[in-house]
């Protein structure tokens, strides 16, 4: 905690699967909710299958489970406001960054590699 | 599976007392978990408590502590977004208590 | 930083997208049916070779030993063990461990 002059680590929660299919995404949402509890230096990253996660339009009606999309909005209130998202893996599948449900900064896959490079602790789902 | 009757209708708890169904949550049910509590709901609590469902509805989570204290401040003004108003009204810990009788679950990350 | 990759390169894209990321002087370390990605002679051997002009390449020999492809690792792999995965874990800052 950082009132008790703890030390502030950088870490950042990779994501790379998409929603719904397997528990990784669900499962990394909850464990970055925690997370906000302990007042570290808290990134996400989105790449690969994973920025399936922010798009917007998910509906689960059909399918008895939750839809967690609307959570990623709640995140700027947990004061988790570095939300990276790599334009490759956005512009495989044919995404742009207005087919988000948040605001997200848009990187290279070179400026993701600093990003990571510089972390205390990085966590993949 | 525990259950609590309310108005002659019985309804799923969990082992902490929270809501199974979100959906069945209806005022009466907030009126039975209070009373349980001692606690006798005034228009303040439900300011919270309609807070807290209307959050929930956005958001599909229950709101830690420290963000529901800067939600209600942005929203009700900063005499009621602090954490002293909050125990006042709900000693039990307001994002516990809170969400309880809102039907809502047990927030993530309060441990 | 250390990365590690679990998964079969025939299966997923794991290792490709970890290579994308792994900075020069990096260490990637192949495990479970990452393994797989050790071999000279599959559709991926090209990528590993060139990988290994920027980061150090190492699989995990009980894995490979368990799937029996030991004898067909490509050259510049070092094979570790348990403990060498460990020297690897203390001797780099921070480990990602690739899904």
């Amino acid at each position: 905690m950082s009132d008790a002059g703890g030390v502030v680590k950088k870490f950042m929660f990779v994501n790379r699967k998409a929603p719904y299919g397997t528990v990784y995404a669900l499962e990394s949402l909850e464990v970055v909710l925690i997370s906000a509890a302990f007042d570290q230096d808290v990134s996400l990253a989105f790449l690969d299958d994973g920025v399936y996660e922010l798009t917007k339009g998910q509906s689960t009606k059909g399918l008895e489970m939750k839809n967690f999309s609307p959570t990623y909005r709640a995140l700027e209130g947990y004061d988790i406001e570095k939300l990276y998202v790599a334009r490759e893996s956005l512009e495989e599948r044919g995404l742009s960054e207005d087919d988000l449900l948040v605001d997200v900064q848009v990187v290279s896959c070179a400026e993701m590699a600093d990003l990571m490079a510089e972390q205390d602790v990085v966590l993949s789902f | 599976m525990a259950t609590i009757d309310v108005n002659g209708k019985s309804f799923e708890v969990d082992e902490e007392g929270y809501l199974i169904n979100l959906g069945e949550w209806n005022e009466a049910i907030a009126e039975r978990f209070a009373g349980d509590d001692n606690t006798q709901l005034t228009p303040n609590h439900w300011e919270v408590i309609t807070f807290l469902r209307e959050y929930y509805n956005d958001y599909q989570i229950a709101p830690a502590v420290r963000v529901l204290t800067k939600a209600i401040g942005k929203k009700l003004g900063p005499e009621k977004g602090n954490s002293k108003y909050l125990y006042e009204l709900f000693p039990y810990g307001p994002a516990k208590q809170a969400c309880r009788y809102a039907g809502l679950p047990k927030p993530t990350g309060c441990i | 930083m250390l990365h590690t990759v679990n998964k079969s390169p025939f299966e997923r894209n794991t290792l490709k997208t970890c290579l994308a990321h792994a900075k020069p002087g990096s260490a990637v370390l192949l495990i479970e049916d990452g393994v797989y990605a050790a071999l000279s002679g599959t559709a991926h051997s090209d990528m590993v070779t060139q990988a290994m002009a920027q980061v150090s390449v190492y699989a995990l020999g009980p894995d490979l030993d368990a799937r029996g492809v030991a004898n067909r690792v490509l050259n510049g792999i070092k094979v570790v063990d348990y403990a060498g995965f460990v020297d690897l874990a203390i001797e780099h800052p921070a480990t990602q461990s690739w899904l």
